[in-house]
């Protein structure tokens, strides 16, 4: 809500002299920079509808969709927080299946996306941890795929890295986490957000405040 | 920083919406047919960026610049969309929106009366995991055994197959991706329960009903094993399995485009080193031994499409002595050679129209040598006086063919038709050699053509039908039969539901019993069941009531010195309640289900003399099943104990007039206790370039003392204890395989 008050605010002040793309990135920009900050369930929600707003208005645009769909899968977390090992595939499944309905608009939008690879790895990450036991064989193999696949698009994504160093944190010692690697992925990473160069303002540039609380909880 | 800001855009709306014209405020609530506020549905002007998200009471409220015509849509997860025209014109519109709940498997109720499923789908029906099948610690890796901790079905030990609700194990059918198959278990020994053939890690999906099934599947009076194979793997991998029973090997390749997969694998099984340590009560001649090859193909025919082959060839033999029952000084010998080709070939494709398409074509040829003689206690064949028609040959040569075609058209929501035909081809032979060298030969052959149709009616999302018809005909009886099958599932909170089934269904005369001089029918069972169900969060309860009456019962003969069928008098009924408890909260990480059974049941069939309780049905029968996984040792165990009350044991004699009971009672109480441990050292370790799982298992763990039955000598003047081959059983196994992680599927492999 307050998204779009603040998009509408946007919009008011620039009235309508401005062109439609500037409309678009105005309205994306003063989303975007909550994609790495917001935690809670519901915000995070809002702020997937803000952005497939966008989307669905713009039809032609993969960042909105892309973005919504993020929001999203970082909603579905919020139901894996406790750890635990037990079946929570009822929650997190539809969470998941809209994610993924998200994911493929953005796909057919553009093609061999690094990024959009990266929601892939996510999105698998989040249908795992609906149900670790069972499905750590199938789910994990996708993860695993998807991320190596954009990673293989583009070395330079600290995204991608940062997600390495994720499942080497949260993973249990004995099933092969590895708290120091973790670390040496989230030092690369960082190296790797301060080089970034996004295309624009809106493109994903997310990531490095949450690699460096990360790196804080390694020591 | 953020709260002021939130002000000061607020302060700002304020100041706009009262000064800037053509700004419109939207607000309302959204809410569930019920009356609740739903949290975190979107609101939107279509087309447009501008909209709300409804808050936690479900209220919303926004300003748009969009005028005139405009369309708002409110959407949520779980929700079908709401829209509605309104006029924008500056003036303040409210909006109050009821969503309406999608109808989704999710939500939906199940028609789960009589069904137990086990599948990573989320179901009602669906109380187990497919990884349940392998890890329970008394099914020994086998899907029947993980079956039989279910309500329902019988701990018979002494023979296959699954028993359930009174019925024989011949009343239950097992499909595999639609189509029947004829042998699903080695050929019977017997007093020695066989395995099926078939492993478990080659199916992703199993359906195991305990009565009242859908129209598409028939000739079975109790049950239907429905499993569905797996589609294309998620790599190409090797696997290698050595245990104390047994060595295989495997390799299966995934296609680059990972449209294609191809596979085989072998196994061979001796059981003379298990054998030489662990104490059998049989003296094997020839220990048991068992080559098993697989091959399989699988093809993504489209986006929607899937053809699947599977196709297996086993040879097996065995032969031991047991000390002769009939005349004391004596061995019986039995001998067994089977040989088994299974082929299985699947296609669904999804059409134009919602329609779908399911056929499938499943050929097997199976031939068994069996040889039975009395032999000296130096092991030389000896003919008995008076006891010569102990020593015979049976060879039989059995090809089947069956195929099948289900047409589905989806309607609205989960609503949807079906239809279809099957077709069932059996030709057995058999020779019968006698003592003195004298062959009988037999033919039976069977055409079963049969038609079926039904409707799944999704009245809501709360309240379910379905309605089905079968016809099948048979050439061999030369009758057709007519089966209408129905069932019902009423939502009756969150969570919980009620479901009723009725049924009625047929099954042709077991081949056993054939040819027969006398002109049979199908036998008849006909199904009543209702069923309250809860599943919340973790934990499942499931109460079942059921009646089944049997009609037309085969009854027995002696015709020509050997027992016929000579008509349909039999008959019989089969009532009780069942109980399942599955708990994976109460204790963190402990897993456990708890199932009870209560059957009272009477038949008079075969050669009954009357109506009474038969040995495969106890009256109470018991299941706890518990699974732990301990992450620090990555091992994983897993406990069972079943139990059931005494079954009846009978002795039936023939006077050469009448067939009567000359001993009658019933066997002790059964317990067992199994125990299994598995041991996956490389899990979750990445890109490992090998995967092992070490498996231990122990069955009867506390050394007792089981009992099946009794068998008598020929004339039922004395009788011995059917017991297990040994009390205890130690299995020890290694497995890796190569290129994959396959946590799941190596656990047992093999077994």
């Amino acid at each position: 809500m307050k998204k779009t008050m603040m998009i509408l605010a946007v919009s008011l002040f620039t009235a309508s002299a401005f062109a439609q793309t500037e409309k678009y990135t105005k309205a994306m920009e003063a989303l975007v920079p909550s994609v790495d900050s917001l935690r809670e369930k519901d915000a995070l929600v809002s702020l997937s509808n803000s952005f497939e707003r966008i989307a669905n208005a713009e039809k032609t645009q993969w960042l909105p969709f892309y973005y919504a769909a993020l929001a999203q899968i970082n909603a579905g977390y919020t139901y894996t927080v406790d750890g635990s090992f037990s079946d929570k595939t009822a929650e997190i499944d539809p969470v998941a299946d809209k994610a993924e309905e998200l994911i493929k608009s953005a796909e057919t939008l553009s093609k061999d996306n690094s990024e959009i690879w990266v929601l892939r790895k996510m999105l698998a990450t989040l249908r795992l941890m609906g149900n670790p036991m069972v499905r750590f064989q199938q789910y994990g193999a996708i993860a695993s795929a998807a991320l190596e696949t954009a990673k293989k698009i583009n070395p330079e994504n600290p995204r991608v890295f940062m997600l390495e160093g994720q499942d080497l944190f949260f993973t249990p010692e004995e099933y092969g986490g590895d708290k120091k690697e973790a670390k040496k992925r989230f030092e690369i990473a960082i190296e790797k957000f301060k080089a970034q160069k996004p295309e624009s303002s809106i493109h994903p540039s997310w990531g490095m405040y949450r690699t460096m609380y990360f790196m804080s909880q390694v020591k | 920083m953020k709260r002021a800001n939130f002000l000061f855009l607020n302060l700002f709306f304020l100041y706009s919406a009262t000064t800037l014209l053509g700004q419109t405020k939207i607000s309302g609530t959204v809410k569930e047919p019920k009356g609740k506020p739903v949290i975190g549905a979107s609101i939107t002007v279509k087309d447009s960026y501008d909209g709300a998200t409804s808050d936690s009471t479900g209220k919303f409220s926004f300003f748009t610049q969009e005028k005139n015509q405009q369309i708002i849509q409110v959407s949520n997860i779980g929700y079908k969309m709401y829209e509605q025209a309104v006029v924008l014109s500056g003036t303040s519109v409210i909006i109050d929106v009821i969503l309406k709940p999608e109808v989704t498997e999710l939500t939906a109720v199940v028609l789960s009366a009589g069904t137990f499923e086990a599948s990573d789908r989320k179901k009602a029906a669906a109380v187990l995991d497919p990884i349940d099948i392998v890890t329970t610690a008394s099914a020994n890796g086998d899907i029947t055994g993980a079956l039989k901790t279910l309500p329902g079905a019988q701990q018979v030990g002494e023979s296959e197959g699954l028993f359930v609700r009174g019925g024989t194990a011949a009343e239950t059918k097992t499909f595999i991706d639609g189509t029947l198959v004829n042998n699903f278990f080695f050929s019977s020994v017997p007093n020695v329960a066989q395995f099926s053939r078939f492993s478990p890690f080659i199916f992703k999906g199993t359906v195991f009903s305990t009565g009242g099934y859908s129209a598409l599947y028939g000739q079975a009076l109790s049950s239907a094993l429905i499993l569905e194979s797996i589609d294309l793997p998620e790599q190409s991998s090797a696997n290698l399995g050595i245990t104390v029973l047994s060595g295989s090997i495997g390799f299966q390749k995934l296609s680059k485009k990972k449209n294609a997969s191809w596979g085989i694998n072998y196994s061979y099984t001796d059981l003379g080193l298990a054998f030489a340590v662990i104490k059998q009560k049989q003296d094997y001649s020839k220990v048991p031994t068992y080559h098993n090859f697989d091959g399989n193909f699988r093809i993504k025919t489209s986006k929607t499409g899937m053809l699947k082959y599977y196709g297996y060839y086993s040879a097996n033999k065995l032969a031991f002595t047991t000390n002769s029952i009939d005349s004391i000084g004596y061995l019986d010998k039995f001998a067994i050679s089977n040989g088994n080709f299974y082929h299985n070939l699947a296609w669904r494709e999804s059409l134009a129209n919602r329609w779908k398409v399911q056929t499938g074509i499943s050929y097997t040829n199976n031939k068994d040598d069996i040889n039975s003689r009395m032999q000296t206690t130096d092991k030389r064949d000896v003919a008995l006086s008076g006891l010569e028609a102990k020593n015979f040959s049976i060879d039989t040569k059995g090809n089947y063919f069956n195929a099948k075609i289900v047409l589905e058209k989806k309607l609205k929501g989960l609503s949807a038709l079906r239809f279809g035909s099957e077709y069932n081809f059996s030709s057995d032979k058999l020779n019968y050699t006698s003592y003195n060298g004298q062959i009988f030969p037999s033919v039976v052959k069977e055409h079963i053509k049969s038609f079926f149709t039904e409707a799944d009616v999704y009245v809501t999302s709360g309240l379910a039908l379905k309605g089905g018809i079968r016809s099948e005909h048979s050439s061999l009886l030369n009758k057709l039969n007519i089966a209408p099958r129905a069932s019902l599932a009423y939502k009756l909170g969150k969570g919980s539901q009620a479901s009723i089934a009725y049924g009625v269904f047929y099954q042709n005369p077991e081949r056993r019993y054939l040819p027969s001089s006398s002109a049979l029918t199908f036998m008849k069972a006909t199904h009543y069941i209702l069923q309250y169900q809860k599943v919340l969060n973790m934990q499942s309860l499931r109460a079942e009531i059921f009646y089944k009456k049997y009609d037309n019962l085969v009854k027995t003969g002696i015709v020509n010195f050997s027992e016929a069928a000579i008509n349909n008098n039999g008959f019989g009924d089969a009532k009780g309640f069942e109980l399942f408890w599955r708990d994976k909260k109460t204790i963190k990480n402990f897993d456990y289900w708890i199932s009870y059974s209560y059957l009272d049941t009477k038949r008079d069939f075969l050669n009954f003399p009357f109506a009474i309780a038969p040995n495969f049905a106890a009256k109470h029968t018991l299941n706890l099943v518990g699974k732990k996984f301990v992450q620090k040792i990555k091992t994983n165990f897993n406990l069972a104990y079943n139990y059931n009350s005494g079954r009846p044991y009978y002795n039936i004699g023939y006077d050469g007039a009448n067939y009567k009971f000359t001993d009658r009672g019933s066997i002790p109480a059964y317990h067992n206790v199994s125990f299994a441990l598995n041991y996956l050292p490389s899990i979750g370790k990445k890109n490992a370039k090998s995967f092992a799982v070490y498996v231990l298992q122990v069955s009867n763990i506390l050394n007792i003392n089981q009992v099946y039955g009794y068998r008598y000598n020929y004339n039922g003047s004395r009788r011995e204890t059917v017991t297990p081959t040994s009390r205890m059983f130690v299995f020890l196994g290694a497995f890796i395989s190569f290129g994959i992680d396959r946590t799941n599927e190596i656990i047992n492999n093999g077994l």
